[in-house]
């Protein structure tokens, strides 16, 4: 994989899905997502699920899930190994039949319009596999034939939907020589040949280098961007869905204990108190003694905590949140006001990775139904 | 997000919608567009394409198995098998030839004539030479082989190598996997068997000069179909084990077990459950009776069945498969002129057999597909 970090993420561009003859406007309109009505700025979900359920046997794989991902955002399913999230996207795609409760993917239902759903969903199984003895494009064509794409429009579509991966380059090796970064780039490949409104991603990126993930992250979130499709990723990395979900949903023990935005989950797991950071140039322990002194004699801090290394920054543990930029103009203020050598000062955002503990860890403990 | 994505197409001919397939009730343009928004209704790229994801997977397959070693080794296996016997038995067949001329079943003796193999030379150390199976014994021994490698691994090699999940997500149905995939084992064996029989022909047309008559022709392809039965009844057996067993060799050691069990001890076990229910002992009458049973037992195992089939259609001297269950019937049969069976007297012999091996097949194929719908899509 030498694909440079920086290349541009190409633009989807439109691609006609039927023939011109028998359906000229459809041609001219290109595969562009048709606009909403004006007023219908809330259009249905693409996912919804509703009490969804799945037992094999005694145990509870899937309990009682309710959840919805809108158009034009990126979902992150978070939890631990055996949480539940792979047997929710297989019943999302109709390859698992729901013990109870519905679900609804592009407004139908997966176990009885499975082919309907199937044709617009773009799915990237955990364990990605491709036909080893098959070039990765040949792999490609395969699902374009399943999907019955026109040869015309199958050829550009792989084209770009490997240069998309960054793949363009090993494309007409066998599968068998690729790397598992480069097997699960091809199955993001795989997933965007069918032009999918809805793509679902199990674990995309946990054998893709750094460079190669923000590449990735950065292509959903411009096929979210330009093209309203809804994404349901699930994942274990916590700083990529971070950085990459509009929403996020924490699943343990097949209960999402909490959805939403990072400031909402934030809110809702926070123990009410923001960080802010601050970095002095401090001579001698006396200096540092000051500085612990001034931080601590403004109002709204709560607990002060010395920085780990030398030139490392102090901690002020803020509380309520929200007080912050108080704080951080306090700081500023009370460093003129005392010659102290304050450097730099910044608000701290709150962590996926606290808020997950935390989420869980209270879910651990039974307050499961309380924080839903 | 909001709704400012695409400007809409203005004007009724610019509505992709408007159609009949996608929108049944053709109602007022943005009426029809809000449903596609919703996507309530199946859009213009829903259109009702007949269905044929089985048709696609077979294809994929087929190449897949024409293109692999397994291909190529039966193909070199069976030819040997089929012409190994003819070789040798050239010169007794040409001797026929020569002697019978006039005889209608001329031809068929490059499929059924055993040739003894070092005659010569054990005719002057007093002993008789070996004797070879003929070419269509052969074949009924190769032919399970043939069968079992096109789908030992059909399913479960999908499940190991994690291709499962992403062919059952692309809009097929999920029988559309297993039937395509018999429905390209099914083409190969067809294709491998009527290159074997075409080349037994050619060998017999150009190297011995024989030409067969029509009702030989008839005779040969309706054997060819009866093998074909037989083979296909075989990658039924193979298809289910690899729906069944999560591992592929363990689904191949099954299978050729299974094969080398009944084809080289099969009579070896049907004769001691035949003493133990139908001993050769007793009045005329019972021993006519049980031998008769005995029979019924044999046929249990799919090649009786295949070489009873073949003999009575390869030979039109054979009037009857079936032992007679009296004593009666056994005079019947010794008084009976020996005569040759028309084609259609020989078809009625065996229909029976072919509707069994048929009957067999579906039953393997139908619980490999119950057994399918019903798994689990994860590893
Ligand atoms: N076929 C099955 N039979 C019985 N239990 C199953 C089966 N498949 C999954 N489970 C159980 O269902 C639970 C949820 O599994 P699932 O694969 O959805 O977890 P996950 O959240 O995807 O985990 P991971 O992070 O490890 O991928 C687990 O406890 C698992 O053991
Ligand atoms: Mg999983």
């Amino acid at each position: 994989m030498t694909a440079p970090s920086t290349r541009p993420i190409r633009k989807k561009t439109g691609r006609p899905r039927s023939t011109a003859d028998n359906d000229p406007a459809g041609a001219a309109a290109g595969r562009a997502r048709p606009a909403r009505p004006a007023g219908d700025d809330r259009p249905r979900a693409p996912i919804r699920t509703r009490g969804l359920t799945k037992e094999y046997g005694d145990l509870v794989a899937v309990d009682h899930l309710d959840l919805e991902v809108h158009a034009g955002e990126i979902f992150g399913l978070l939890g631990q190994n055996g949480a539940g999230k792979t047997t929710t996207i297989l019943m999302l795609l109709g390859l698992a039949e729901p013990t109870a409760g519905q679900a609804r993917v592009v407004g139908l239902d997966p176990a009885r319009h499975p082919l309907e759903v199937k044709r617009r969903v773009g799915y990237l199984p955990d364990a990605v596999g491709f036909y080893g003895d098959m070039s990765g494009r040949d792999n490609l064509r395969y699902t374009a034939r399943l999907n019955r794409i026109p040869r015309a429009e199958a050829e550009p579509a792989i084209d770009e939907a490997l240069e998309q991966v960054g793949l363009a380059a090993r494309a007409d090796s066998p599968t068998d020589t690729y790397s598992r970064g480069m097997l699960q780039r091809l199955g993001i490949a795989d997933a965007l040949i069918k032009d999918p409104d809805v793509l679902i991603l199990d674990e995309p990126t946990t054998a893709i280098d750094p460079l190669g993930v923000k590449e990735i992250l950065d292509l959903l979130r411009s096929l979210v961007t330009e093209r309203q499709m809804a994404i349901l990723l699930s994942s274990h990395l916590l700083n990529q869905v971070q950085s990459v979900c509009d929403r996020i949903g924490i699943f343990a023990a097949g209960r999402l204990i909490g959805q939403g935005t990072m400031p909402e989950l934030a809110h809702r797991f926070g123990d009410d108190i923001a960080h802010v950071e601050a970095e002095f140039e401090t001579a001698d322990e006396a200096g540092a003694a000051r500085v612990r002194e001034v931080l601590a004699a403004i109002p709204g801090v709560v607990d002060v905590a010395a920085p780990s290394r030398p030139d490392g920054a102090w901690v002020a543990s803020v509380s309520p949140v929200g007080e912050e930029t108080r704080v951080r103009r306090s700081i500023l203020a009370a460093a003129a006001a005392t010659g102290l050598d304050l450097t730099s000062v910044r608000s701290v955002p709150p962590s996926l990775d606290d808020i997950y503990r935390r989420a869980v860890e209270r879910a651990a403990h039974g307050h499961a139904r309380d924080v839903r | 997000m909001s709704a400012d994505s695409t400007p809409v197409p203005a004007g009724p001919t610019a509505d992709p919608e408007v159609d009949p397939e996608s929108a049944p009730e053709t109602g007022p343009a943005p009426a029809a567009r809000r449903r596609r928004v919703e996507s309530a209704t199946p859009s213009r790229r829903e259109r009702s394409v007949p269905h044929a994801g089985w048709m696609v997977v077979a294809g994929k397959e087929f190449a897949d198995h024409i293109r692999s070693a397994r291909f190529v080794v039966l193909l070199i296996l069976l030819g040997l098998a089929a012409l190994i016997p003819m070789y040798f038995a050239a010169d007794a067949i040409r001797d026929a030839a020569s002697q019978v001329t006039g005889q209608s079943s001329i031809f068929l003796f490059l499929f059924t004539i055993a040739p003894r193999v070092g005659e010569a030379a054990g005719a002057a150390a007093g002993t008789t030479g070996t004797q070879l199976p003929s070419s269509w014994e052969f074949i009924a021994i190769v032919g399970p082989l043939l069968g079992l490698a096109f789908a030992f691994d059909a399913v479960n090699g999908e499940r190991s190598s994690g291709t499962l999940p992403r062919l059952l997500s692309q809009p097929i149905y999920r029988d559309d996997v297993v039937n395509g995939k018999f429905a390209a084992g099914l083409a190969v064996i067809g294709l491998v068997l009527t290159c074997i029989v075409v080349l037994i022909a050619a060998f017999g047309i150009i190297r011995l000069g024989i030409v067969p008559s029509a009702e030989e022709i008839l005779r040969i392809t309706f054997w060819l179909i009866v093998t074909f039965l037989y083979v296909a009844l075989w990658l039924a057996f193979g298809l289910l084990l690899s729906v069944m067993i999560r591992r592929a060799a363990t689904s191949a050691l099954i299978a050729f077990g299974t094969w080398l069990l009944l084809t080289f001890f099969g009579g070896l076990i049907t004769n001691v459950i035949n003493s133990v229910l139908a001993p050769r002992s007793g009045s005329l009458e019972e021993q006519a009776r049980n031998l008769s049973l005995e029979q019924t037992i044999t046929r249990l195992l799919p090649d009786t069945l295949y070489k009873e089939a073949s003999l009575a259609i390869l030979n039109p001297q054979v009037s009857a498969v079936s032992n007679p269950a009296t004593i009666g019937g056994y005079q019947q049969a010794a008084e009976r002129i020996p005569s040759l069976q028309s084609f259609d007297q020989s078809i009625l012999l065996v229909w029976p057999h072919m509707v069994t091996m048929l009957a067999i097949a579906i039953g393997f194929f139908a619980l490999s597909y119950i057994r399918f719908m019903r798994q689990e899509v994860r590893a």
